[in-house]
């Protein structure tokens, strides 16, 4: 399976990213600079942290009309897995691709530390890996993660199970202590905690390694025959 | 030529964590009458004149790019200058 890790101006967790997925899953990986016209030659799409053009405006406000993004969009439509974490979270709300925007943190500050998160649904193509109810340790890392959309968005997403992570302990003000979401589909996850970053024992914790498995997993068993 | 003027709040339904703090900043200054703070974006655009009606340019960058509607209202005022 072939991963693209985007990278805009101010992107800084492209590099975590690529070895993740090159050095700890084992699996190819590029990065793919913002300005990319065509995506079809990767199976999944890894948007990255960071502070794309500076979080001028509003974080990913600006990231979302890169050229690369109609792409992201087409790869989407498409049914490939698309990744966004924290700033690459921000960047899939914005575009649109997922409901609701991020406000700052609830105490105003930027929070950077391991979390523990639950998997409220172990049913999607990045969540297979885990057990449903699981509690894991993901560290977070941002001053905007405070989740919101309007009552209605909020219901859809409680009926059809696209709350897929949310925080033991909120620390940051998040609607209904939501930590990453899908879309309707089901192959576009945001999420604020960096599983990335907790992908070896070393880093302190292996608990986001299932996640990248998970995404390999659902392609195997789609696209390889005797899988 | 137009300048435009273009305010940025967020919604009335939102929490404003920043406007919080500074509104309690203000009464530990002594400004016990201050209700409410709501902190937004200002900024400022020179705009040519061109075919398409100046209000539907405005709108049409304020609901794709200057704000975001899901947490955010925006409003504008128009002038016309000469250009330099």
């Amino acid at each position: 399976m072939k991963f693209a890790v985007i990278v805009f101006p101010g992107s800084n967790c492209d590099i975590d990213m690529y070895h993740a997925i090159k050095d700890e899953l084992g699996e190819e990986v590029e990065y793919v600079w913002h300005d990319e016209t065509d995506l079809s030659r990767f199976d999944g799409i890894l948007l990255p942290g960071g502070f794309s053009y500076g979080d001028y405006l509003r974080s990913g406000a600006i990231a979302q009309f890169a050229h690369v993004m109609k792409e992201v969009i087409k790869a989407a439509e498409e049914g490939k897995p698309i990744l966004g974490v924290c700033n690459g979270f921000q960047i899939l709300l914005e575009s649109g691709l997922l409901p609701g925007a991020m406000r700052r943190n609830q105490k105003l500050k930027f929070i950077c530390r391991p979390v523990k998160l639950r998997v409220e649904n172990n049913q999607t193509m990045f969540t297979k890996e885990y057990e449903q109810g699981e509690l894991i340790t993901i560290p977070i890392a941002h001053g905007e993660g405070n989740y919101y959309c309007d009552e209605e968005t909020l219901q859809k997403l409680k009926e059809n199970g696209q709350i897929v992570f949310t925080y033991e302990s909120n620390p940051n003000g998040s609607l209904l202590d939501i930590a990453g979401i899908v879309n309707e589909r089901g192959n576009v996850l945001g999420m604020m905690p960096h599983p990335e970053r907790a992908v070896n024992e070393l880093l302190g914790s292996a608990d986001g390694l299932k996640l990248f498995k998970s995404i390999v997993r659902n392609w195997r068993e789609a696209h390889v025959t005797n899988a | 030529m137009y300048k435009v003027k273009v305010y940025v709040t967020l919604r009335e339904s939102v929490l404003d964590p920043q406007g919080s703090a500074v509104k309690n900043s203000l009464h530990s200054l002594g400004f016990k009458e201050v209700q409410d703070v709501r902190i937004g974006k200002y900024m400022e655009l020179l705009i040519e004149k061109s075919d398409r009606h100046i209000d539907d340019v405005v709108k049409e960058m304020c609901d794709k790019l200057l704000a975001n509607p899901v947490i955010e209202d925006y409003r504008y005022e128009l002038e016309e200058v000469v250009a330099q």
